[in-house]
């Protein structure tokens, strides 16, 4: 499924009645080719993990192991997916996630134990998005200079707050999620959040009229200003989504470490860009999938895991991401110019 | 002159773009050393066609002969390889660069094919600057601190850095004072006596009596008079040429009487400084009221004021009575206003969407619940709308953009027909709408109005609005000059009162 809501029609744009279409046709018509395409690099990917590492790679523990690593980046994505389909952007993504783990593992807010921490994550990484909003929305700053000024700042503070030092969550409870007891099913918890992240965005982005209004504002934001939408508030609230992804990403990242760092979250806008761009979501905005972005991160988490159990430096690993990228935005180039 | 080749042939030339054609076998012929005007109103084709001739577009079929042999303009450079120049009427000139960098964009003069030599190309630029008589723009100076009618000069002195043959201007004395006006036509004249062609682009009669040699008159996409002597051509047949219509436009009846009511629509001493004098208006149920005046005579401006787009320095908008809060959109969408504006793809429509989508922006709330949207009753609503349009494809999930221009705008119709709106703002409703088409949009227009909606209208075509509007209000330089029912109204008698005091010849010409 695609979130940009077309009718079923095939990849040439043309309307298919679906009655008659053989089964596979049917489900074609319901998944695009971008979508096919990133599922079939991932399976790819699971293939060359499975025959170079059999062992290593197929075991349930390493599959909970990309999943939980994808877990972080991908709920960032979420937030970051929505302000790139409204034609913005959010640089500061990494620098709240930092934020927000080192203000929500000081001594003060674990005295107030498990609540205080995912609390004080989460309203940290709302307030980020909230100034990021006012003064893209109400400011009329370009989006990319007052996040990337939010970047600088954040970071800043998270180092003020921890001196350099790593803070150690001492919390039980916290500490509890991130063990193997809590798994369901064999499920990890974090995994779970990032599953419900997912498809409430999905939802909201497909179903919703803020979803709609988002697009819509991405795709043209003086039509939408013409067509009755408050476009700037639109874009505040779309900021203050980004700030709360990232400070749900950041206590997943405190419950994952057990610990609160500055440096932590480090490029991770670049990354969740990335795997927004290699999903499908037009950078200029106004179309905006929130399933690519999630294959986008699971492309880039299997890859990192395959090349560390290789053993192949991370050098190499960003070589690979950097052909990736430029692979399907240009083949994204092609199947937009064809249709 | 029989005896040469012209210096350029283009025959036959078409090109469609989706839903509209704007050239229908054109034929053109311009030889060395003269000044060939052309002549149309909006729409006619002029700017396509330079298009073609500067390698901007590539004409459906036709052929294009330079100096007898058969060319292919493939791209802008191409064309200026021939030694055609053209200058814009929307100067395309880089601001952050300095007015020799802009004359050389492209072939600066350079060592060892690679370091650009400054001094060089400023001298060569100050020569240009010399030629063309403003010797007192400084090369060094960055472009985006000139004035107007100094980046006009500029972007003649590129046209002329090429070895140039034909140099095509688009409205070149619209930015400029009549000094500078006079300037120009020096220059012309200095150029066509070395032998260059001059192919002018102007409303202004009197400028082509002045510089032109022959005329071509453009029409909807066909050249309904060729190569006239410019000078002795009575202007009444000029001007008959242009806006008589060799396609009768089918404007659907008028009630036998306007309905009376409450006024729908009330404009009181509405003004916006610089751009239209305090207006008073009122539009009543059921009633298609239209603007005519001048681009420039603040039309659209006051189309979007009136709508919350722009906010008003005096005056207020009522609706069914009540007040609207000036310069707010939503305020006006609330109070059951809609707007079709000028430009459709930049200003309506999300052109990577569905009609659905498109047509259900401005209501969605009705669909949602709780935020969350009922995509069948969106759907089924959206359906309605545009099958009571007879929009085609009768189908609500196509993209907006492969639709044909008037099919984009009965979408964009759709929308407030869904929303279920009071009074509509229409603004230039079939720019780039196919001529066969336009009668089902004025059908569409009247019946939303026999339902009960008041209708602004504004329009550059002249015959729209005497055609489809039941009152006119006659607009000069941000003023009405005159009201009067449509019917008591001609062609002839409009553009005399839009015209009066003003240089121009036709209706949908800048004034400024």
């Amino acid at each position: 499924m695609t979130q940009h809501m077309s009718p079923p029609r095939d990849d040439t744009g043309k309307a298919t009645p679906t009655g008659q279409l053989p089964f596979w046709r049917g489900l074609m018509a319901h998944l695009d080719v971008r979508t096919l395409s990133l599922l079939g690099v991932l399976a790819a990917l699971v293939v060359i993990g499975g025959v170079t590492k059999p062992d290593e790679f197929l075991d349930t523990r390493n599959l909970q192991l990309v999943l939980t690593q994808a877990s972080v980046i991908g709920v960032v994505t979420v937030g970051m997916t929505f302000v790139i389909t409204s034609g913005g952007i959010d640089l500061s993504v990494g620098a709240i996630v930092a934020l927000a783990s080192v203000w929500a593992t000081t001594v003060a807010t674990q005295d107030y134990g498990f609540a205080g921490i995912l609390f004080t994550a989460v309203a940290v990484g709302v307030g980020c998005g909230l100034v990021n909003g006012l003064l893209v929305a109400y400011g009329g700053m370009v989006p990319f200079i007052a996040t990337l000024a939010m970047l600088a700042s954040a970071r800043g503070l998270a180092l003020q707050i921890t001196d350099g030092r790593t803070q150690i969550v001492t919390v039980d409870q916290v500490l509890r999620l991130g063990e193997r007891d809590a798994y369901v099913l064999g499920i990890p918890p974090l995994v779970m959040v990032f599953a419900v992240v997912t498809v409430i965005g999905w939802l909201v982005l497909g179903r919703t009229t803020f979803g709609r209004r988002t697009v819509a504002v991405g795709g043209n934001a003086e039509a939408a200003r013409l067509a009755g939408i408050d476009v700037r508030r639109q874009r505040l609230y779309l900021y203050l989504l980004s700030g709360l992804c990232c400070g749900i990403a950041a206590f997943l990242l405190i419950v994952l470490s057990g610990s609160g760092q500055n440096t932590n979250g480090n490029l991770y806008e670049l990354d969740a860009i990335a795997a927004a761009i290699i999903g499908g979501t037009l950078l200029s905005g106004g179309r905006g999938t929130i399933t690519g972005s999630v294959l986008g991160v699971l492309i880039f988490t299997t890859i990192t895991d395959i090349f560390a159990l290789n053993n192949l430096q991370s050098d190499v690993q960003q070589i690979a991401k950097g052909a990736i990228i430029v692979a399907a935005v240009l083949v994204q180039r092609r199947t937009a110019s064809t249709t | 002159m029989a005896s040469e080749p012209p210096l350029l042939t283009m025959s036959g030339i078409t090109k469609a773009f989706p839903g509209v054609r704007a050239l229908d076998g054109v034929d053109l012929d311009v030889h060395s050393g003269e000044v060939h005007c052309l002549l149309g109103q909006n729409g006619a084709g002029k700017s396509t066609l330079i298009k073609v001739l500067a390698g901007a577009h590539q004409p459906d079929t036709g052929t294009i002969r330079w100096r007898g042999e058969p060319v292919t303009l493939r791209s802008p450079s191409a064309a200026m390889r021939l030694g055609i120049a053209t200058i814009y009427q929307e100067l395309d000139l880089v601001e952050h660069l300095s007015v020799a960098e802009n004359v050389h964009l492209g072939h600066e003069p350079t060592t060892t094919g690679f370091i650009v030599r400054g001094k060089a190309a400023r001298a060569s630029t100050a020569r240009l600057l010399h030629r063309l008589g403003h010797p007192e723009i400084d090369p060094a100076r960055r472009v985006g601190q000139l004035s107007a009618a100094q980046q006009q000069i500029v972007s003649m002195a590129r046209a002329l850095s090429h070895d140039v043959r034909l140099i095509v201007m688009d409205e070149p004395s619209a930015a400029l004072d009549p000094d500078e006006v006079d300037n120009l036509f020096r220059i012309v004249g200095d150029l066509t006596a070395d032998g260059v062609a001059v192919v002018h682009i102007s409303h202004r009669l009197e400028e082509i009596r002045r510089i032109g040699d022959r005329v071509t008159v453009l029409k909807d996409g066909r050249a309904v008079a060729g190569g006239l002597p410019a000078k002795e051509t009575p202007t009444r047949e000029v001007v008959a040429l242009m806006t008589g219509r060799n396609v009768e436009h089918v404007f659907p009846p008028r009630p036998a009487e306007t309905p009376a009511g409450q006024p729908v629509l009330e404009v009181r001493r509405l003004a916006r400084k610089g751009e239209f004098e305090p207006l008073d208006l009122t539009v009543g149920p059921g009633e298609i009221v239209g603007l005519a005046g001048l681009v420039g005579s603040g039309r659209s401006e006051i189309l979007e004021t009136i709508y919350g787009a722009r906010r008003p320095t005096a005056g207020q908008v009522l609706v069914s009575g009540s007040p609207l809060r000036p310069g707010n959109v939503r305020a006006a969408v609330r109070a059951g206003i809609g707007l079709a504006p000028e430009e459709r793809k930049a200003q309506a429509l999300l052109m990577l969407e569905s009609v659905t989508h498109n047509v259900s922006v401005s209501s969605l709330s009705r669909f949602a619940h709780a935020g969350w949207i009922d995509r069948g009753a969106e759907r089924a609503a959206a359906h309605e709308a545009i099958r009571e349009l007879s929009l085609r494809p009768d189908n609500p999930s196509v993209r907006v953009r492969t639709l044909s221009g008037g099919n984009q705008q009965k979408a964009v119709l759709a929308r407030w027909l869904l929303r279920g709106c009071r009074v509509l703002l229409l603004d230039e409703p079939t720019r780039g709408v196919d001529v066969g088409a336009r009668a089902e949009l004025y059908a569409v227009v009247r019946r939303l109005a026999t339902e009960g909606v008041a209708v602004l209208l504004v329009s550059s075509e002249l015959p729209e609005v005497l055609g489809l509007a039941d009152r006119v209000l006659v607009l000069r330089e941000g003023r009405v000059v005159h009201e009067a029912p449509a019917r008591e109204l001609d062609e002839r008698r409009v553009l005399d009162l839009v015209m009066a005091d003003s240089p121009v010849a036709s209706e949908g010409s800048p004034a400024s």
